[in-house]
């Protein structure tokens, strides 16, 4: 046993003992644990194996950077993969496993990729892309392909659920004056000034517990810091991560509200996604120790020298019996003393020469040593050390454990979010926060202050910061300075070693080396972002959290540039990974897009319909009689319409209500046919177009007064029309005096179709006789009002070419009128029909839909050129015949027919020339239906130079998507009834 | 996130607004030729800097604004009502 629990250590709760599950076999930990202390705590050094070579991996650090205790939490559907255990709360039942190795983390096979590491070396990837070394083998054959498979196999870190989440996640929105990120000493003496202020203050702790780094303090108490701050009227939000920081001072941020429960209650989220809103950010989010590259730095037993602080302090784990801290800084040496006083036996060895430090005895100093090799695999064995001036004055030191501490780098993540590029300190050597000019202020280690008491007063200072920007004058601001350690850091990144191939690791999750930064520079990588694509360096999970700085400096080595010159990578959200669960939020299944239902959408289903969603709305689809399928219902339906009578609801119909003196005005100048003269109690059918001159929407509009009309829409058009209109009368008509409004909840509709629908309407309007081609003529509107008294509008209008009509009633009355109209439509043997027979009616007819009017199409090409007036001008004249838009070989409307009847085709597919089956073809067909009139299969669609051009032409329609051609011709969209005879009647 | 003032409903969350377009483009009259409508239809200056455009409350009060926004940073230096007399309205409202 090297790691062991300490009694009197730590701020867990030894009352409770808590019983989790490692690799399938069973341990006990405390309340307070984090799964990494757990597992330290039972001396299990081994908790994973790293990305290409198979190498053991062992806890590193002691939060949010680590790149080697990467584990997977629970199973089947509650599988989560690529878990920090050093951050992972441990709970009763807790089931954890080590990823990435077969059969074990301890025993891995793939660890045999150890020994293969020349060929796994940076751009391995890409080499093989471009064929097998040494001489590009099977360049261009494609083996890729073959390799991909194996590789994926190969690499990769724990794997991903493949079963639907079943947790639930939250949004939630915050609003606040001062939002401080990090409960350190810094963010806390931050909170504590601005709330004094009567401020609104947040302070958000990524951690389960407050403190930041004095967590690592023995005597620091964290339940007495949460009391106080929330005494002080500020809102505490912990386990929470700022992981992103956005425009306007907003924040995103991930609250884990449950990850750290046995058997949470199934009413709370398992993590909430959190918008907060702030006028001032203060940033308080502290600093993350670096490791040294050199020989075989990854063996467990590797770790930050301030993780293992940590792990005394706060959890109780000593976590070796015989330490060597390596440093090249001043940062170590608190902890070497409190490792003395636990009992372990401590050798420091420092880069540097001629400091001073007041130090036990018992613990040996060796000044300019640097860390050469480590022995051992699986665990530690001894280090070789040699001297920094002279390196081959090597000894070897007995140890179980490598304490390294490579110099601090601010975490100045959250700031590059906002574009702010960090700055280099030489002093300091590391980069800090550069120049701020939003509301967000830098506090404590984040910009680079390294002592206690200095990061107190740097919160200070940047609550005043914040308190002037919001209004409150403080006095001038003035920052303590960066730094603040008595012997200045040496610059040391690397231990060169001479052995080859060396395995100097920077980035311990992705296995990239310090040989590996070389490799790249040989092959003319020389910019920081190419470096970091080709060799990976901070693109695992902890995105280069504990590597990039050492990757940095071994590139400027390369390239003989300072760090600042070479530059870093910019840093971009999230800080830590954001489950894609929470971004989603509650806007899963049914809730992943809102649902429109018509006033009629009970009444539809309890009379048999079969729903189908178009847009946001759930429309009658089909009413299956006996078991019917959908073919066999619409075709029915279809067929009674032109029979009898047919009733269908067309709710989801755009409707806008205008109303105003300049009401015709408007109408007029965005139709292209003429309204100007159309008179009160008549309707038309008018086209839109944009301002370039292509089809917007088609709909009609019905003069009901002197000011007032009502246009109907599309489905698909609704919201862009409105908005349209909009945009007219308020940036360009300002003069106009008209108002638009949306009345398309207002009003249900339905459409009575077919020979009988006049006998119908007569049967359900309060005066039977009204409903006559006098009264109410092709394109007529009445006012009226049904038997019960309950006001309507009918208009006199056919998308099927049948005699037909639509109703329109208040929403609240539209199952009564659905109810009058069946009832009636009943009597002459009529039915209920659905979309599918209403489009297979107007498609029958050559009418045009959204499937048409694609943004593409001109008014000319959907044959309804005579609809464009030449006697005014209206939106879209002046564009509608430049160019292109007039050209000879545009795509026309057509009909299409399968030259043999039993042969049936899909919407989509291409329309070739007999000998030229290639490319996008002459044509499209659009939309398709089995005609029941015609007793075959019908199309519309387009046709280069249409029907002119391609009449009895027998051309093929291809459909390689579902591997399919058939022969067609080309016939005119009117498929049936083409004067209209019916519509008028 | 940008974060919009609507002289109507107060500061929002842009996902409640849709953009429009260049607020200083003149749209010629109705009957103007082709090519003064291409002119305002398709040569548009890609503007580094405080740019005047609009946006639509889609999800608000429908008003169209005209916001005056850096296209480097996303500060919003200004935020009026399109409409003239919408906007003396909102202005005298505030």
């Amino acid at each position: 046993m090297t790691s062991v629990r300490k009694d009197n250590y730590g701020k867990i709760n030894r009352d409770k003992a808590v019983s989790f599950t490692w690799d399938n076999k069973e341990y006990s930990g405390y309340e307070g644990d984090s799964l990494a202390s757990a597992l330290l705590a039972n001396d299990i050094k081994i908790v994973g194996r790293s990305f290409k070579y198979h190498r053991p991996r062992g806890v590193m650090s002691s939060g949010v950077e680590e790149s080697g205790a990467l584990v997977t939490i629970g199973s089947g559907s509650k599988r989560d993969p690529n878990v920090r255990a050093t951050t992972q709360e441990l709970y009763e039942g807790l089931d954890a496993k080590g990823q990435n190795a077969f059969p074990s983390v301890n025993f891995d096979f793939g660890g045999i990729n150890n020994y293969l590491g020349r060929f796994f070396a940076a751009g391995f990837y890409y080499k093989t892309f471009m064929g097998l070394p040494p001489f590009e083998w099977g360049k261009g054959t494609g083996i890729w392909m073959v390799f991909e498979k194996i590789i994926r196999k190969a690499a990769g870190m724990g794997k991903a659920s493949r079963e639907p989440d079943p947790d639930s996640y939250e949004h939630s929105n915050d609003f606040c004056d001062v939002l401080v990120v990090g409960s350190g000493p810094a963010g806390v003496a931050a909170a504590k000034e601005t709330a004094n202020q009567n401020l609104n203050v947040i302070l958000i702790e990524q951690d389960s517990l407050l403190g930041g780094n004095n967590l690592a303090d023995r005597k620091f108490d964290p339940s007495l810091l949460q009391k106080q701050l929330e005494s002080y009227g500020v809102r505490v939000m912990s386990r929470t991560t700022a992981f992103g920081v956005y425009d306007n001072t907003v924040v995103g941020a991930l609250e884990r509200v449950t990850d750290h429960i046995s058997n949470p209650n199934t009413s709370l989220p398992r993590q909430r996604f959190r918008t907060i809103r702030a006028k001032h950010i203060i940033l308080a989010s502290g600093a993350l120790e670096r490791h040294i590259a050199f020989n075989n730095n990854d063996i467990p037993g590797v770790m930050t020298a301030n993780a293992a602080r940590h792990y005394l302090n706060r959890y109780g784990v000593l976590t070796g019996k015989n330490i060597v801290i390596t440093t090249n800084n001043d940062s170590v040496y608190q902890t070497a003393i409190e490792l003395h006083e636990a009992g372990s036996k401590v050798t420091i060895l420092d880069s540097r020469k001629d400091i001073s430090m007041d130090l036990p005895k018992e613990i040996e100093l060796h000044l300019e040593t640097l860390p050469f090799s480590i022995n051992g695999s699986k665990k530690i064995q001894s280090l070789d050390v040699c001297k920094a001036k002279d390196k081959t004055n090597k000894y070897t030191i007995i140890c179980d454990q490598v304490l390294v501490s490579g110099g601090w780098s601010p975490i100045v993540n959250l700031v590059s979010h906002r574009g702010i590029e960090p700055v280099w300190n030489e002093e300091n050597l590391c980069f800090v926060p550069g120049d701020i000019k939003e509301n967000i202020t830098v506090v404590g280690s984040a910009r680079g202050i390294w002592n206690n008491d200095d990061c107190v007063e740097s919160g200070i200072v940047g609550a005043n910061e914040a308190m002037n920007t919001l209004g409150i004058d403080r006095k001038e601001i003035s920052f303590p300075s960066v730094g603040g350690w008595s012997n200045s850091i040496d610059a040391l990144y690397e231990v060169k070693s001479n052995k080859f191939p060396s395995k100097s690791f920077i980035d311990f999750q992705h296995d990239v080396t310090a040989e590996d930064v070389r490799l790249a520079h040989r092959e003319g990588f020389v910019s920081v972002e190419h470096l970091k694509r080709y060799t990976t360096l901070g693109m695992a999970n902890d995105q280069g959290k504990m590597g990039n700085i050492i990757g940095l400096s071994l590139m400027a080595e390369q390239l003989d540039k300072t760090i600042p010159e070479v530059g870093t990578t910019v840093f971009r959200p999230p800080y830590t990974p954001v489950p894609i669960g929470a971004l989603t939020g509650r806007n899963v299944d049914k809730h992943f897009r809102p649902l429109r239902v018509t006033p009629m959408h009970q009444w539809n289903i309890d009379h048999g319909a079969k729903m189908i969603d178009v847009g946001l709305y759930q429309r009658p689809w089909y009413y299956p009689e006996n078991n019917e399928t959908l073919s066999d219902s619409y075709i029915r339906e279809a067929t009674i319409v032109r029979k009898t009578v047919g009733i269908c609801d067309v709710t989801s119909l755009g409707k806008i209500a205008i109303q105003g003196p300049d009401a015709t005005e408007l109408v007029n100048r965005i139709y292209t046919n003429p309204f100007a003269k159309l008179p009160i109690g008549k309707a038309r059918y008018g086209i839109m177009l944009r301002d370039d001159g292509i089809v917007m929407d088609d709909g009609t509009s019905w003069r009901l007064g002197e000011n007032e009309y009502f246009m109907t829409t599309s489905t698909a058009a609704a919201a862009k029309v409105m908005s349209w209109l909009e945009e007219l009368l308020q940036t360009r008509w300002t003069d106009l005096k008209v108002n638009v409004t949306s009345v398309s909840e207002q009003w249900a509709g339905a459409a009575i179709a077919g020979p009988k629908s006049r006998d119908v309407l007569n049967e359900c309007v309060f005066d039977p006789n009204e409903i006559t081609n006098e009264n109410l003529p092709f394109m007529g509107v009445l006012q009226t009002k049904l038997k019960d008294g309950t006001p309507c509008r009918v208009v006199r209008i056919s998308f099927s070419g049948e005699l037909a009509y639509e109703m329109y009633i208040e929403s609240d009355y539209a199952h009564g009128m659905m109810d009058i109209l069946w009832e009636n439509a009943q009597k002459y043997d009529g039915c209920l029909y659905g979309l599918e027979a209403l489009g297979a009616l107007r498609v029958e007819k050559g009418h045009v839909t959204a499937a048409e009017l694609d943004g593409r199409v001109t008014i000319d090409d959907a044959g309804l050129g005579k609809m464009a007036s030449t006697k005014k001008s209206y939106i879209g004249s002046a564009m509608r015949k430049r160019g292109v838009l007039s050209a000879d070989d545009r795509e026309m409307l057509v009909g299409f027919f399968p030259i043999n009847e039993k042969e049936t085709f899909n919407a989509g597919t291409i329309v070739c020339e007999k000998n030229q089956i290639e490319g996008q073809g002459v044509g499209r067909i659009t939309s398709v239906t089995h005609s029941p009139e015609l007793g075959h299969w019908i199309g519309i669609g387009f046709v280069k130079g249409g029907l002119e051009k391609w009449k009895d032409i027998t051309l093929v329609g291809a459909d390689p998507v579902r591997d399919k051609q058939m022969e067609i011709k080309v016939v005119s969209p009117h498929m049936i009834d083409p004067e209209g005879k019916r519509m008028y009647a | 996130m940008i974060r919009i003032k609507c002289p109507y409903c107060g500061e929002r969350d842009h996902s409640e607004f849709t953009y429009g377009s260049d607020a200083s483009i003149k749209y010629p009259a109705l009957d103007a030729p082709e090519s003064e409508w291409t002119q305002a239809i398709f040569f548009r200056e890609n503007i580094r800097g405080m740019q005047k455009e609009t946006w639509h409350h889609t999800n608000g009060c429908r008003l169209w604004l005209e916001v005056e926004r850096s296209t480097i940073t996303h500060e919003i230096k200004s935020v009026k009502a399109c409409h003239p007399q919408i906007e003396k309205i909102t202005k005298s409202k505030l």
